[in-house]
C-alpha cells in the first residue's frame, strides 16, 4: 500500500519535472527599437519583456506592455502611448510563433544555433505573420536568443499625420535580446 | 483500492496542470503587471492652475503665457489684444515625482517659486489606485509699489503662500477630472473684511475631442464669510489644448488676466465672466529633454 503511494507520488513528481525541464522563460527580456530619419532618431527600450520557449515543440511566445517602452524624451513617450499605439485601448503586443527548424537545434548540447521562426505578431490590435531568424546560444545555465525584425507602422494600422511624417521612419528596426532561464513554478 | 483511484486521479490532474499551455503562463505573467495611468492632462496646468501632471526627470519646460484685455471693448483695443499681461517661467523635473519652477508675471510684478510632489499615481492591475494625488506649494512675491502708502509697509507684506492638494482621476481615455482643495495665505490683504487665510476648492476637467485636441475647464470656489456685494469674482475659464510635436498650446477664455496662484484664486482683480468681461489668452510650453 505504502509502496504504491510512493510510486504514484514519484510519478506525479516526474510529470512536473518533465514539464519544467522543457519550458524556458524570462520576465526581464530586452526589446529596443529605432526609427531613423534625417530629421531625428527615435529610440526606445523595454526591459520587461515576458517570453516563454518550449524547447520540446519549439513553441515560442512573447508579451510586452507597450507602456514599458522607455524613451529619453518623456514627451515622445507620451505621444507614442497616447497618439500612435493607443496604449490604454491596446495595452500589449504579443508574438505567438514557432521554431521551424527544430531538428537543427540540439538544446541538450551547448553551442550556437540559427533558428528560423515564423509566427503571428500582434501590435495595436492588428495581427500579421512575421518571419525572422534568431541566433540561439545554449549555455550551461541558460539560453540566449538574439534576433532582429523590421516592422512597418502602416502594416499595424498606426496612423502618422502629415506634419510628423518626416520625423518617423517608414520602417522600424526592432532588436530582441532574451536570456531564457529554466521555468520553475 | 479506492485510495489508489483517487491518487491516480490526482496524478492525472497534476500532469494536466503541468502541461498547461505556455500561452496561459504568459497571460498570468502579464496580468501581474501594474498599469500606471498616464496623461491624465496634457500639460502641467489645466488652464491657470496646476494639474496632477509632473515634468519627467531631467526635463526642462519653458512656458510663455499671455492674457489679454477683455474682448467686449471691441475693435477699439482690438478685442483686448492691445492690453497684454505676460508670465514667463522655467520649470524643471528633478525626479519623476518632484518638480520645481520659478516664474515672473507682469501683473503686480510678481515673482513666484513652487514645488510640486507626486504622492499617489492612479493605476490598475496588480496595484489598484483610483486617483492620482499631488501636493503643490508656492510662494508669490509682489514687487510693485504698495498701493496704500499711509500704512507702514513691511517687506514681508509682499508675500503670499499657496498650498494645494491635487486629486485627479482619469475616468476613461477622454475624460479626466480634478478636485483642488486650496489654502492661500496672504501676509497683507486689501481690506479689513478679508482674512489672511483664504480657503478655496477648485474643480477642473478635460475632455479629449481627438488625439491631439482637448477641451478644458476650471473653476475655483473661494470660501468667504460674506460673498454678497463683494467685488471678488471666482476664476472661471474654458480652454482648448492643442498638441503639435514638442509644443502644447493652451488657448483659453477666462475672467482673469492674473496668472499667479494667489492672485487669481483670491479673485481681487477678476472680472465677471457672465457680464462679458472675458479675456482671451494662451499658454505655450516647450519641453526640452536634458537626459543624456
Amino acid at each position: 500500500m505504502k509502496k504504491s503511494i510512493l510510486v504514484i507520488l514519484s510519478l506525479a513528481l516526474l510529470c512536473v519535472t518533465a514539464f519544467s525541464q522543457n519550458v524556458y522563460f524570462t520576465k526581464g527580456g530586452n526589446i529596443d527599437f529605432l526609427s531613423k530619419t534625417p530629421v531625428e532618431n527615435i529610440e526606445a527600450v523595454n526591459n520587461q519583456v515576458v517570453s516563454f520557449l518550449k524547447t520540446e515543440t519549439g513553441d515560442l511566445n512573447f508579451g510586452v506592455l507597450i507602456k514599458s517602452f522607455k524613451f529619453k524624451n518623456a514627451l515622445m513617450e507620451e505621444h507614442f502611448n497616447e497618439n500612435y499605439m493607443e496604449s490604454d485601448k491596446f495595452p500589449k503586443a504579443t508574438f505567438k510563433g514557432q521554431i521551424t527548424n527544430l531538428d537543427d537545434i540540439d538544446i541538450g548540447n551547448q553551442g550556437i544555433y540559427t533558428a528560423n521562426i515564423t509566427g503571428n505578431l500582434t501590435i495595436h490590435n492588428v495581427t500579421n505573420e512575421e518571419e525572422t531568424t534568431a541566433q540561439i546560444e545554449v549555455k550551461a545555465e541558460n539560453i540566449v536568443a538574439i534576433s532582429t525584425i523590421i516592422i512597418k507602422p502602416e502594416d499595424y494600422n498606426i496612423e502618422i499625420p502629415d506634419i510628423v511624417k518626416e520625423k518617423i521612419a517608414k520602417i522600424i528596426t526592432v532588436n530582441i535580446n532574451i536570456v531564457y532561464e529554466l521555468y520553475k513554478k | 483500492m479506492k485510495k489508489h483511484i483517487i491518487l491516480l486521479l490526482l496524478v492525472v490532474i497534476v500532469s494536466k496542470l503541468s502541461a498547461q499551455d505556455i500561452d496561459d503562463l504568459m497571460n498570468s505573467e502579464l496580468s501581474n503587471e501594474i498599469n500606471y495611468t498616464s496623461a491624465t492632462f496634457k500639460s502641467t496646468r489645466i488652464i491657470n492652475s496646476h494639474s496632477v501632471e509632473q515634468l519627467k526627470k531631467q526635463h526642462l519646460d519653458f512656458r510663455i503665457s499671455h492674457r489679454f484685455g477683455t474682448v467686449n471693448n471691441g475693435i477699439s483695443d482690438f478685442f483686448g489684444i492691445d492690453k497684454s499681461s505676460i508670465r514667463l517661467s522655467l520649470e524643471y523635473g528633478i525626479t519623476d515625482w518632484l518638480m520645481t519652477g520659478i516664474g515672473r508675471s507682469s501683473f503686480n510684478q510678481t515673482y513666484e517659486g513652487f514645488i510640486k510632489v507626486k504622492i499617489l499615481q492612479q493605476s490598475t492591475g496588480e496595484k489598484n489606485m483610483p486617483v492620482s494625488v499631488n501636493y503643490f506649494a508656492c510662494v508669490n512675491e509682489y514687487t510693485s509699489d504698495f498701493v496704500n502708502t499711509d500704512l507702514e509697509n513691511y517687506y514681508s507684506s509682499r508675500f503670499s503662500y499657496i498650498h494645494q492638494i491635487l486629486i485627479a482621476r482619469k475616468f476613461n481615455e477622454n475624460l479626466s477630472l480634478q478636485l483642488t482643495p486650496t489654502l492661500v495665505h496672504r501676509n497683507l490683504v486689501e481690506t479689513v473684511l478679508e482674512t489672511n487665510d483664504l480657503y478655496a476648492i477648485g474643480i477642473g476637467g478635460r475632455y479629449k475631442l481627438s488625439r491631439r485636441i482637448a477641451l478644458t475647464t476650471e473653476y475655483f470656489y473661494s470660501i468667504r464669510s460674506s460673498r454678497s456685494g463683494s467685488d471678488y469674482n471666482d476664476p472661471f475659464s474654458i480652454g482648448v489644448d492643442i498638441e503639435t510635436g514638442g509644443h502644447v498650446f493652451q488657448l483659453m477664455l477666462t475672467n482673469t488676466s492674473v496668472m499667479h496662484e494667489s492672485g487669481f484664486i483670491s479673485g481681487e482683480n477678476n472680472d465677471n465672466f457672465f457680464n462679458g468681461d472675458i479675456h482671451f489668452g494662451f499658454n505655450i510650453t516647450r519641453i526640452f529633454s536634458l537626459k543624456k
